[in-house]
């Protein structure tokens, strides 16, 4: 018995080893990937480095968006699609009443606010029916919504609401258009503050928001509440225990999550400058986890030093595979291939090991207990 | 009547009474818009059959213990592969659907295997892991069907010479070739009856595997890992079996699919396959623990009919954009949503 436990404790010696390699290679690695895509894309620093602030001023916000739940023990809330398309029916409404600049952008997000509030209210309460199976739900749940998006924006609108504007509607009178422009925000955020440094335009107001929301993130795990969140995160039954009231905070953690989503695609999308009616919030929680993931974060940890350096590190490579692809292979093709199979893979080699420790944790425990 | 829904629902779940209940009145409603009922009928007969093989795919994993299998997806490429090598041969008809199939069943043991062995380290999260190794390997062989050597005209591009084509079509290969076998017209419409009896052939060998020992020592491991466990039975060895098993009916599935399609389709086709066969067995009332070959037909008879008359209904209704499409995905993931909920936590 004692030998046992004793090749188990070596055993997860090894685990252990593995586990701190595997968090620190990931980066390490993508980093390697990284620098050789760029070398092989042929493009030039400049406009690497540009392309890159772009895609980091797009998506940052949406990435932090999904540090909490994970502090909670909640996992990747792939739901924070339903956080976009909150954002999203704020922009639209602006759109209809037809306020642009920084007062539109201003009415989007408050907008917003409270579409989100609810809706992660709502999935908060779902995702407490199914503990334990948060992630397969929140995805399938993201899927669903986007059903429910649609049906509203393709049938309800000019039906049952009543709303009239022929540039943004069907000929028909019913449902919006597959895409409008967003000009009357377009860079709104962006323009607000930004300067060019050797012909690279840096939208530093947007980046300042970011921070904001970093330093807001830091407050907030200070806080009871964020002690709280880290107590589910470590151990959901002893934090029941401890008097947490469980499925409360959990509520909490995904109405903070899908808000910040909300803003999150809102900046997305006054920097695209386009909004794809019914398509534009589909990948939002696939690539926002795959950033995160490649940063070095995992299911049950994740850091905003994780996100920023995951950001930076995906959209690079999603820069430069392309041009990789062609120098490579001669078909740009394959290089889009290998960045979408490298977004769902490391998503899956993470969630795979994630499971393989937890499995591996409670067998021990198992064993331990006989 | 309050006792005969009440009843008719904890007999056969929400899902079941719902989508039949959404059928009728969709049938009702093309009464009304005087459409071919008998025509819409046929047509949800020829996607029953395309459906069907897959939607049994789900029934091994789920007896094992694993879930609806999410990786499905695995499974079809192997048949689509398998599919394109009979075509490179130069075979044609029925030869060439048997020869995809026997050269399918190998490859998706193999991706089986290698798949469990990745599935019973992650016990209680097969089915998000399953969901993202899936989406994993598809855009793998993404890069896959652009790379492997084939040489045959009718696949490749025809610009650039190399990388298979999206959707391969089939005709003059072995387009219908099961669907063709033994049909017969009624009314104008053709009833696929080979497909069927196909099916029915596949659905009686699973039940025969599931009334066999080792079917049974796979019910039971399923149903409580641990008593099996302390009753001598090699639960992850039964999990494999389950898991191969249903790669392999998936990889079937997808060629029967084929035939009947027409085409073999390719690239990012299968990512989101899965789910059509997930929630079509949990209509049939089967959930993420449970399921027989009964939950397997009925689940595709209500699902596909529901599909495919709604299609020319909704839009005789209403023209407005895909609506039909919206609702098959608000069906689709409700169902598994549902299913979800209803298993309650881990805990």
């Amino acid at each position: 018995m004692n030998a046992e436990i004793k090749i188990e404790n070596k055993k997860n010696e090894k685990l252990n080893v593995l586990s701190i390699l595997s968090k620190y290679s990931v980066p390490l690695l993508f980093t390697l990937i990284c620098i050789a895509g760029a070398v092989l894309s042929g493009l030039t620093p400049k406009h690497i480095i540009g392309d890159v602030i772009l895609r980091l001023d797009r998506n940052l916000f949406l990435v932090i968006a999904l540090i909490i739940p994970v502090l909670a023990g909640m996992g990747l809330n792939f739901a924070i699609v339903i956080g976009a398309i909150a954002g999203q029916i704020g922009l639209i409404i602006i759109k209809f009443m037809d306020v642009g600049g920084v007062p539109g952008i201003l009415l989007a997000f408050a907008l917003a606010t409270p579409f989100a509030i609810v809706f992660g209210f709502g999935v908060g309460k779902l995702l407490n029916k199914t503990k334990g199976r948060e992630m397969i739900t929140s995805l399938i749940l993201g899927y669903f919504a986007n059903g429910l998006y649609q049906l509203v924006f393709l049938l309800f609108i000019g039906t049952i609401i009543p709303v009239n504007n022929p540039e943004m509607m069907l000929p028909g009178g019913i449902g919006l258009k597959n895409a409008f422009d967003l000009d009357l925000i377009k860079y709104s955020l962006d323009n607000i503050l930004d300067f060019n440094v050797m012909g690279v335009k840096i939208p530093a107001f947007t980046f300042i928001l970011v921070a904001l929301l970093c330093v807001f993130l830091q407050f907030i795990v200070k806080t009871k509440l964020g002690q709280n969140f880290r107590a589910l995160g470590q151990d959901i039954h002893i934090a029941d225990v401890a008097g947490i009231n469980v499925d409360r905070t959990r509520v909490i953690a995904m109405i903070m999550s899908t808000v910040l989503a909300a803003w999150g695609q809102i900046i997305f999308l006054q920097n695209i400058g386009t909004i794809q009616t019914y398509t534009a919030h589909e990948q939002a929680g696939m690539f926002a986890a795959a950033a995160l993931v490649i940063g070095g974060a995992t299911v049950t940890k994740a850091t905003i030093g994780q996100a920023i350096v995951g950001t930076i590190l995906f959209h690079t490579l999603f820069t430069v595979s392309p041009s990789a692809g062609k120098n490579l292979f001669g078909d740009a093709q394959i290089g889009e291939y290998f960045r979408s199979f490298i977004a769902y893979g490391v998503i899956a080699m993470s969630l795979f090991l994630h499971a393989w420790q937890k499995n591996v944790a409670a067998r021990n425990k198992e064993k331990l207990e006989q | 009547m309050k006792n005969l829904w009440k009843r008719s629902v904890d007999r056969f779940g929400h899902p079941k009474v719902y989508c039949t209940l959404f059928l009728m009145l969709l049938l009702v409603t093309a009464f009304f818009l005087k459409q071919n009922i008998i025509g819409l009928i046929a047509t949800s007969f020829v996607r029953i059959a395309q459906n069907s093989v897959l939607v049994l795919a789900m029934v091994p994993c789920i007896i094992s213990g694993s879930g609806p299998n999410f990786a499905l997806s695995i499974g079809m490429i192997c048949g689509a592969l398998a599919g394109c090598i009979s075509i490179e041969l130069d075979m044609m008809g029925m030869p060439a659907f048997l020869t995809a199939i026997s050269l399918s069943i190998p490859i998706a043991v193999i991706a089986g295997l290698l798949y469990s062995v990745l599935q019973n380290r992650v016990k209680g999260d097969e089915m998000t892991v399953g969901t993202y190794m899936g989406y994993s390997i598809v855009s793998l062989m993404c890069i896959g069907w652009l790379i492997i050597p084939f040489k045959s005209p009718e696949m490749i591009w025809a610009i650039g010479g190399k990388g298979l084509r999206n959707t391969i079509a089939l005709s003059g290969r072995y387009d219908k070739v099961l669907d063709k076998l033994g049909n017969i017209t009624f009314m104008g419409n053709v009833i696929p009856i080979g497909t069927f009896i196909f099916f029915g052939i596949c659905c009686f060998l699973v039940w025969l595997f599931l009334k066999s020992k080792t079917g049974a020592a796979m019910l039971a491991a399923g149903d409580n890992p641990k008593f099996a466990a302390a009753s001598g039975i090699n639960v992850d060895k039964q999990r494999t079996i389950g898991t191969v098993l249903s790669m392999v009916l998936g990889a079937i599935g997808i060629l029967v699919y084929a035939q009947s399609y027409g085409f073999i389709q390719l690239y990012t086709a299968p990512l989101y396959m899965p789910f059509l066969a997930i929630s079509a067995i949990l209509i049939g009332g089967a959930s993420i623990k449970k399921a027989s070959i009964g939950n397997v037909i009925s689940g595709v008879i209500i699902f596909q009919a529901l599909l495919s008359i709604s299609l020319p209904v909704i839009n005789g209704l209403l023209p407005v954009g895909n609506l039909s499409e919206v609702i098959r995905i608000i069906v689709q993931n409700g169902v598994i949503l549902y299913a979800l909920t209803k298993a309650g936590g881990a805990e």
